[in-house]
């Protein structure tokens, strides 16, 4: 499926809906991305965010609805089967495991391992990781460092990394920036206009900054009770249209 | 400063040093410490500690525990017994037998995962069933081993089989857990359960095969052991060899709480709790007060290990800035 400039869009979710018991989080999701895009995302807390990003890398099963990867539709079983089409995800807690060594964390569960005795080829791993994190100018100290030891930005570039390394061909940054200091933001955001001049991923972000998402971003989708009822190039929007929008429901003497 | 750091990591560190400081005090202290025959004693005190600590860490590690490895080691000579008593070979006695015990790792496990009930619960229950059935099965007697026959001789009946065993599961579990995929899922799950299962990892898989290899192993530890003394008891192994375990790893440098901790290191811990222990009958010193050593020893090797911990963090991030 392609728009009318000719980039095909990556994935394309529609009429999605996700109830949790008597809570229905989602109710009629649709969005779409398009390759080299960065689409993004915001939301007051509990729109339905995190659940929307859940599904689509598989996590959780939408109750209705359908997704098209690549055109084609598709049923995410498991974040696995999503992985292997391509859709990498760095979750808020990064999934990133204090006690293991950087160039670990980079490979989980994606291992090398020698055949026919499964032993891991860690030398290996460790070149791929500095490799890997070197090519999207993330500089760490060393690729055998625990990640504990690890400042936030760090940790946050590292995930990024895992993702990209991945050959993703949609990734989903779920709040990267949040609890972030400015010095450490602006590193991540420099590493998204690196992945987005490469041009070959297509890339949704969620964001509570709304500065930074129409710094960063192509365009802008808005969740409000469990549906997009916004979407906008980020070129005609500002983050005061964007502020105005979130918060106008509460606002005390409405008209 | 490098030197340093890199001897900083090796976890065993500190409990190798002690156990030499306590080998050379105890051969200081006595000629009958340093003979073949104290080592043959030392080394079947250690054996049952060992064996169930080789699984019970990778529990640990994994976030787990299992509290009824020692009555699963009660257990499983009797059932090699009830098959043998039925009719079948020995060897098919011993493989039928141990496979019950890893039915029974696998039933913890399920439990565990399934209906998610907290493993310190699931397996106190298990630990006091097998009891019973251990009670019910041996009509609370004693019955003598097996004897004369080749596969009485591999498992626990040749003169150093049972350390032979005991060594043998130490490096291949220290093995799978440095050097194979699932190794690292089970630090992986130990350290960060929801990052692991996001990263693709099946925890939950990680968590019952390890406590069926922690309940495999107890199963031959019991094995092995009855055949050795030549009488198999029912009030054998229980809670105490089981804590005996967990204390070994523990004060070989495994964290509770899951995420680290080494197979090697839990072997060491066993070394040294035997060494004391033997070491201060062949001294003299009362063995009563061997419960004051353990408790310190458990102590001191907890705290020495979270100082460690906040040591490597000071000087890890000094060397990374």
């Amino acid at each position: 499926m392609t728009d009318t400039n000719g980039i095909p869009e990556v994935i394309r979710a529609e009429h999605l809906s996700k109830g949790f018991g008597p809570v229905s989080a989602l109710t009629d999701v649709n969005l779409y991305v398009r390759r080299g895009e960065i689409l993004g995302l915001i939301g007051d807390n509990g729109a339905g965010k995190s659940t929307l990003i859940k599904i689509l890398t598989g996590f959780h099963q939408p109750d209705g609805g359908q997704i098209l990867f690549d055109g084609e539709p598709v049923h995410l079983r498991s974040v696995v089967h999503a992985r292997s089409l391509g859709i990498e995800t760095v979750f808020q807690d990064l999934a990133l495991i204090n006690d293991l060594p950087v160039y670990l964390n980079m490979h989980l569960s994606k291992e090398l391992v020698h055949r026919p005795l499964p032993f891991l080829r860690r030398r290996e791993m460790r070149r791929r990781a500095r490799e890997a994190l070197d090519s999207i100018g993330i500089n760490i100290p060393s690729v055998t460092a625990e990640v504990g030891l690890l400042s936030g930005g760090q940790r946050q570039a590292i995930a990024v990394a895992r993702a990209v390394y991945s050959s993703a061909k949609l990734l989903l940054l779920d709040e990267p920036l949040a609890a972030m200091g400015a010095k450490e933001s602006t590193l991540i955001l420099k590493l998204l206009a690196q992945l987005k001049a490469r041009g070959d991923i297509a890339i949704i972000l969620i964001a509570h900054n709304y500065s930074q998402v129409v710094d960063v971003c192509d365009r802008v989708n808005l969740l409000q009770h469990g549906e997009i009822t916004f979407d906008k190039p980020t070129r005609d929007t500002s983050v005061t249209e964007l502020l105005d929008l979130v918060h106008a429901e509460y606002r005390l003497n409405q008209p | 400063m490098n030197f340093l750091l890199r001897l900083m990591r090796v976890k065993e560190l500190s409990i190798v040093l002690v156990t030499i400081v306590a080998a050379i005090y105890f051969t200081a202290s006595s000629s009958g410490f340093n003979t073949v025959g104290n080592y043959q004693t030392i080394a079947q005190e250690l054996a049952p500690w060992a064996i169930i600590a080789a699984g019970e860490v990778m529990l640990l590690i994994c976030g787990e525990i299992d509290l009824s490895a020692g009555h699963v080691y009660a257990l499983t000579p009797f059932v090699m017994m009830l098959f043998s008593v039925n009719g079948a070979p020995l060897f098919l006695a011993v493989i039928g037998a141990v496979l019950v015990a890893t039915l029974i790792g696998v039933i913890n496990g399920l439990i565990r995962t399934v209906l998610t009930l907290p493993s310190f619960i699931t397996t106190l229950g298990m630990a006091f069933f097998l009891q019973g059935m251990t009670l019910i099965i041996s009509d609370a007697r004693p019955v003598a081993a097996p004897t004369d026959h080749w596969v009485v001789e591999v498992f626990g009946g040749a003169r150093w089989s049972e350390l032979l065993w005991v060594l043998v599961i130490v490096a291949l579990m220290q093995v799978v857990l440095s050097a194979t995929r699932f190794g690292v899922y089970t630090q992986a799950t130990g350290g960060n359960p929801l990052g692991a299962a996001e990263s693709g990892i099946r925890t939950n898989r990680v968590k019952i095969t390890n406590f069926a290899i922690t309940s495999t192993f107890a199963g031959i530890g019991g094995i092995l052991q009855g055949i050795r003394v030549g009488s198999i008891d029912p009030t054998n192994g229980g809670f105490n060899y089981m804590f005996f375990a967990v204390a070994a790893a523990v004060i070989g440098g495994t964290a509770l709480l899951g995420g680290s901790g080494t197979v090697i290191g839990a072997f060491l811990g066993a070394l040294l709790l035997a060494m004391v222990k033997i070491g201060f009958n062949v001294v003299g010193i009362s063995a009563i007060a061997f419960n004051v050593v353990l408790g310190v020893a458990i102590l001191v090797a907890m705290t020495l290990n979270a100082g460690l911990i906040m040591a490597r963090a000071r000087l890890g991030s000094r060397s990374l800035t």
